[in-house]
């Protein structure tokens, strides 16, 4: 145990040292990645102005605030991809990370967490000028920024282990983009990325509740902005860990039978 | 003359390349349908909320999104992978190989590179298009099949032009990889008429970055809201970025200093 901490503890610095010398690289991966929200920002508010003032409960303000908790929230949820999976397998980098004595997600899972507090840190301005401009209205209780700061890096926990399980498998195959392009789309859509989950249809809401997504975004999103009361909060930061849990156990078995199939030459 | 031969040999040897993969047909197929998917499924929210959008209509939108994934088949096939190989050359110093061919230097870097495969989405946005033009019922015009046309080579020097800029920069600031999100986020921004921004960001979506405007023009050209005199300022803006890129490039060429072979 002694061993892993120390472990992160090493990896996780290295990631801030590293990633602050590429702090006009790490500004314009986010701008570019802020263009996103703020194009389904601006449709919503326009719909919501058409309708009156709301739309699927939420006005412009708080439209504006769900898509500005969604630019850290997104960021957050910036893992290690399965291209980086299939990269490393194709190429036969794993060989020489397996040759380590800690399991190699241990460092991805590292070195992302310690690249997520230079990333918080750099979007801590960016927020400010997107709050300047689109005016959110935000105002959540103590519990709701508690649960929303422990949520997003349950999201970030779980959505490392589903997207390594995708990437896993090119154990099995070799292309694997449109898989991967087939994934994405659908955590689009069910995750509360595209919209708030209240603005879907009944049914795709009673079907999201059956899977992952919606706990890495609309979940620690609805968290801060939302109305969630204590137990809501709590039970959703309950089923966030139940899906890491999962998420582990999967990744486990999957790369045990995986493993087996790997033979790389290389370094 | 001699520039078009060049073109048309380096576009016949992407197409013999891609047409060793021909499984990559069908997946990219699979992707541009995807995306198709869940670009109607946004549509769809939207409308089912509402029945226009800052005066567009639903079949008015879908124009819009045709001509959004038909530019982008552009995009992929012809310009970004020519801009992103000379990101890397600029990196590692050996652009000297192109700069050394007895052409025009601007030219050998834009014509390199052609994805074939990706013009999947050029046949997509088109099958969207014409979808777009039964759902609008209107009998489109000699006049505006041709406006549609300028507008759709227009758009795409604008893209040109710009992408180039974005990727000169490399000549000073060297490592600029980031610039390939930085552009899409911003690409990404004409799945949806400049109008319905505010007014801050559709001035900077037109002039600024003219991506979006890219998009919107060859659509209001198909739902006859593109008046002469905006084709003729597009033609304006499109010649100002021409020429810009080339300053921007000369001067970077300029500041360039190989260290390869």
């Amino acid at each position: 145990m002694r061993r892993h901490i120390d472990f992160y503890l090493a990896s996780m610095r290295i990631a801030v040292l590293e990633q602050i010398q590429y702090r006009a690289q790490n500004y314009f991966y986010m701008i570019g990645m802020i263009a996103e929200p703020v194009i389904y920002l601006v449709v919503w508010s326009s719909v919501a102005n058409q309708q009156g003032g709301s739309v699927g409960g939420y006005t412009a303000g708080s439209l504006a605030a769900y898509y500005i908790v969604w630019t850290l929230v997104r960021n957050m949820n910036i893992v290690f991809t399965p291209y980086g999976w299939e990269w490393r397998l194709q190429h036969g980098r794993l060989s020489a990370e397996l040759l380590r004595p800690v399991h190699p997600i241990h460092y991805d899972v590292a070195y992302f967490a310690g690249w997520k507090v230079v990333v918080i840190v750099l979007w801590l301005p960016l927020a400010a000028v997107l709050a300047l401009i689109f005016k959110p209205t935000l105002n959540p209780t103590w519990l709701q920024v508690l649960v929303f700061f422990l949520a997003i890096w349950g999201a970030y926990l779980l959505r490392t282990m589903f997207l390594s399980l995708l990437g896993m498998i090119t154990f099995w195959t070799t292309r694997v983009g449109a898989i991967y392009e087939l994934y994405f789309a659908l955590e689009l859509i069910l995750s509360g990325r595209l919209v708030p989950m209240t603005l879907m249809p009944a049914w795709v809401q009673r079907v999201a509740v059956f899977l992952p997504f919606q706990w890495t975004f609309y979940f620690p999103i609805n968290a801060l902005v939302g109305k969630l009361g204590p137990q809501e909060l709590l039970s959703g930061l309950g089923m966030q860990l139940l899906w890491i849990l999962g998420g582990i156990g999967l990744v486990n078995i999957v790369w045990h039978y995986g493993i087996r199939r790997f033979s790389a030459v290389g370094n | 003359m001699k520039l078009l031969k060049l073109t048309w040999s380096y576009l016949r040897i992407g197409i013999a390349n891609e047409m060793q993969y021909r499984v990559n047909f069908f997946l990219q197929l699979l992707q541009s349908l995807v995306a198709l998917a869940t670009g109607l499924i946004g549509l769809w929210l939207v409308f089912s909320q509402t029945t226009n959008l800052a005066g567009w209509s639903q079949p008015e939108l879908l124009a819009v999104m045709g001509v959004y994934i038909l530019m982008g088949g552009v995009i992929q096939a012809g310009i970004q992978p020519n801009m992103q190989r000379l990101m890397e050359e600029i990196q590692e110093g050996s652009l000297d190989f192109a700069l050394t061919k007895p052409v025009d230097g601007q030219i050998i870097v834009s014509i390199r590179e052609f994805r074939f495969w990706q013009l999947t989405d050029v046949l997509v946005g088109f099958v969207v298009l014409v979808i777009a033009g039964i759902q609008l019922e209107r009998q489109v015009s000699l006049w505006q099949a041709l406006a549609f046309i300028t507008a759709l080579l227009l758009g795409g020097a604008m893209i040109y032009s710009f992408w180039l800029m974005l990727t000169s920069t490399a000549f000073w600031l060297t490592r600029v990889g980031e610039m390939v999100n930085l552009f899409q986020g911003l690409y990404a921004a004409g799945r949806w008429p400049v109008t319905i921004y505010p007014d801050w960001l559709r001035l900077t979506l037109t002039f600024l970055v003219p991506v979006a405007f890219a998009v919107t023009l060859p659509a209001e050209a198909l739902t006859n809201r593109l008046t002469p005199l905006t084709l003729l300022g597009a033609l304006g803006l499109t010649i100002v970025l021409l020429v810009l890129a080339r300053i921007v490039w000369r001067l970077g060429v300029r500041s360039y200093s190989g260290a390869s072979a």
